[in-house]
């Protein structure tokens, strides 16, 4: 009984700090995006290595497929990706996030709004930086933020090289092949 | 001697603007508010056009939910290629502006029958233009198609597409026109019974009936007496006297069979047949129908036993005969003389094995099969007749595909002569897409941007 009372004024007060501290250094649009994009990149690669590539390619004791629910496969990793995109909305988060390329598998996934169609090559031309902007999209601003989106495994490579739909067949491993959009609203 | 004149027009006109006040509000307060409908409904919704508030939430229009409420479960089992969740996306934002895909209402508006079209869709035919013009750069194939065909030539759905996507044509080309083995799922005597959950009672004969004693030795008791019914250990009073009731009820509705028969009760709550008790309106009757029905049928009213008959409870009965004792359209009248129906017939007589005959219920009741959490599988008949109606390439992987090749299938489904004469022929149409999807796999090049 009595550590906690002393515990909790102290978790108080360390929280405090940190709150004060993260004003201090003020979080941007561009810092609260790189932090999001950090856990995502992290999530998507634990996803693809972890689960995808283990057990489709080395294991090889089950498929990952597009039609994951008829053929009882593991979910894809861009749909794992957009699945949780579309939950966290459902959550109501305010910002948004999407896995887009120059050269889309899913035709919904090209760039679509100027920012993105920069964005996508900035980051293929430039690689290792990222891309910033803002727009106005139906009326609201948004910082937009556009991250490289790089082949970490082996899977990535053979998967869309061999897929039907691919306009690309010649990505090597480590090469950009799309990229991670997140969107922050700016006016509230 | 103007004045008195002029008092008197405006005297007439107050009465007259209260005598429509009071008028219009007893309308509206009461039960027929039909005055108030600004169009004739769709075939979908008139039967319960007396209901408003089953979609107008007073003062605040026409709610997404409401739709929802009825339709989501069905859109969510077709894998909606559309749902709300493609567009939540800001980037869609222009799409959005183009065609507000978050609302059903953009593309069905009830009460315009001028403008309606099939599945009750109101926008021009050509809507898939305004997010897909570039479909001809992806694949060749589609280059100089139509935007009014998409939807109508038995290729795509907006919605449901399960049946049509192009990885499963793919994989169900060159399938012949009949299978080897065509039959569909045979429900297991277990099934209804598990589903109940009514196991475990004793079984009944006539001796253990509980029916009050002027019911004795009637045709009733006796067809009872040779039900599943019986043999499950489902006595008069389970139905006619339940438990929370004092008094024996002489024609137990829906509700009675609900207890014990949830699955299908819902279904038939939620499509054509039962959909105004679900809105707790009068029950539908053939005398209220747009289609074509028996004469003599007229005044019948639809509740459970209208078609499984009180106490025989005969499913035989019910998947086809019972359906032609009221319906009365060319497709129906067809259906004698069918394939269909003579392998019906033969599976009735002991002919045929189960499984094979094609009853009404066969294709429209379709039997749908659910894995349950023990990892068991519990085939059920689902009883709403719309489920998998429109359109109509929903019947496919529901039914169709247990017999039948794809290819043949989409054909079939595509030639409303053969339709309307109940499939006694060969398709005259032809759809292309399984075609184009074998030739698009086998030749890679087709349709990949250089
Ligand atoms: C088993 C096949 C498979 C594997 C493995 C795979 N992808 Fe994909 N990827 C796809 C498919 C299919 C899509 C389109 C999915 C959709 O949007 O529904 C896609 C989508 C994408 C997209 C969005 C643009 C597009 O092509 O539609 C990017 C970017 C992407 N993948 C990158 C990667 C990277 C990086 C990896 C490895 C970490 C990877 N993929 C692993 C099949 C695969």
């Amino acid at each position: 009984m009595k550590s906690m009372k002393v515990v909790v004024p102290v978790l108080l007060l360390a929280g405090l700090g940190a709150g004060a501290l993260a004003s201090a250094a003020g979080i941007t649009p561009q810092s609260m995006a790189d932090a999001l994009h950090m856990v995502l990149d992290t999530d998507r690669t634990v996803y693809t290595k972890l689960i995808v590539n283990r057990l489709q390619n080395e294991e090889k004791v089950i498929k990952a497929s597009e039609h994951w629910k008829e053929d009882k496969a593991l979910v894809l990793p861009a749909q794992m990706f957009r699945a949780g995109a579309e939950m966290t909305h459902d959550k109501g988060a305010t910002f948004s996030y999407s896995l887009l390329s120059l050269w889309p598998v899913n035709k919904q996934n090209k760039a679509r709004t100027d920012a993105e169609k920069q964005g996508l090559q900035y980051v293929v031309d430039n690689k290792g930086k990222n891309f910033y902007a803002e727009e106005t999209l139906g009326g609201k601003k948004y910082f937009t933020a556009v991250y490289p989106d790089y082949a970490v495994v082996p899977a990535c490579v053979t998967c869309h090289n061999g897929h039907k739909d691919s306009p690309k067949k010649d990505f090597k491993i480590g090469d950009v092949m799309g990229a991670v959009v997140i969107r922050l609203p700016l006016d509230g | 001697m103007k004045q008195p004149k002029h008092l008197f027009s405006w005297i007439a006109a107050g009465v007259v603007t209260l005598a429509l006040a009071g008028y219009f509000t007893s309308r509206l307060l009461g039960e027929d508010r039909i005055v108030f409908t600004p169009g004739a409904m769709t075939h979908g919704h008139y039967q319960i056009e007396l209901a408003c508030n089953a979609c107008h939430t007073p003062f605040a229009g026409v709610k997404q939910d409401a739709c929802i409420e009825c339709h989501g479960a069905r859109l969510a089992a077709s894998n909606d290629s559309h749902p709300k969740k493609k567009f939540d996306d800001p980037r869609n934002a222009d799409r959005l502006e183009a065609l507000n895909a978050l609302r059903c209402v953009t593309c069905h508006l009830e009460h315009r029958p001028q403008q309606t079209r099939a599945m009750g869709v109101t926008l021009p035919k050509d809507f898939c233009f305004h997010c897909h013009q570039e479909v001809g750069d992806d694949r060749p194939s589609h280059k100089n198609l139509a935007f009014d065909s998409c939807a109508s030539a038995g290729c795509h759905n907006y919605h449901d597409n399960t049946a049509l996507y192009e990885d499963f044509l793919v994989k169900h080309a060159n399938e012949p026109a009949t299978a080897a083995h065509p039959a569909v799922p045979v429900r297991k005597p277990g099934d209804a019974l598990r589903a109940s959950g009514m196991r475990g009672r004793k079984p009944l004969g006539l001796a253990d009936q509980d029916a009050p004693a002027e019911y004795a030795e009637t045709k009733a008791l006796h067809e009872w007496a040779t039900t599943l019914h019986a043999r499950a250990g489902v006595n008069c009073r389970d139905c006619h006297q339940p438990k929370d009731q004092p008094q024996w009820i002489a024609r137990p509705g829906h509700e009675a069979c609900n207890r014990c028969h949830e699955s299908e009760t819902k279904g038939f709550l939620a499509g054509k047949h039962g959909m105004r008790l679900a809105q707790h309106l009068p029950p539908m009757t053939p005398a209220l129908a747009r289609l074509p029905m028996q004469p003599d049928a007229r005044d019948r009213v639809l509740g459970c036993t209208s078609c499984h008959g009180a106490h025989a409870f005969d499913t035989r009965r019910a998947a086809a005969d019972a359906c032609l004792g009221c319906h009365d359209d060319k497709h129906s009248r067809a259906y004698e003389g069918s394939t269909h129906e003579r392998l019906w017939r033969a599976e009735l007589s002991g002919a045929v094995s189960p499984g094979r005959g094609v009853a009404c219920a066969t294709c429209h009741l379709p039997r749908t099969i659910h894995k349950q959490d023990d990892g068991d599988a519990r085939i059920r008949v689902e009883h709403n007749q719309n489920w998998n109606l429109r359109p109509n390439e929903k019947m496919a992987r529901s039914v169709c595909l247990n017999c039948h090749g794809l290819g043949f299938t989409l054909d079939a489904l595509a030639d409303p002569a053969l339709i309307a004469d109940n499939f006694n022929g060969k398709p005259a149409r032809h759809v292309e897409s399984v075609d184009w999807a074998a030739k698009r796999v086998s030749q890679p090049s087709q349709g990949v941007k250089p």
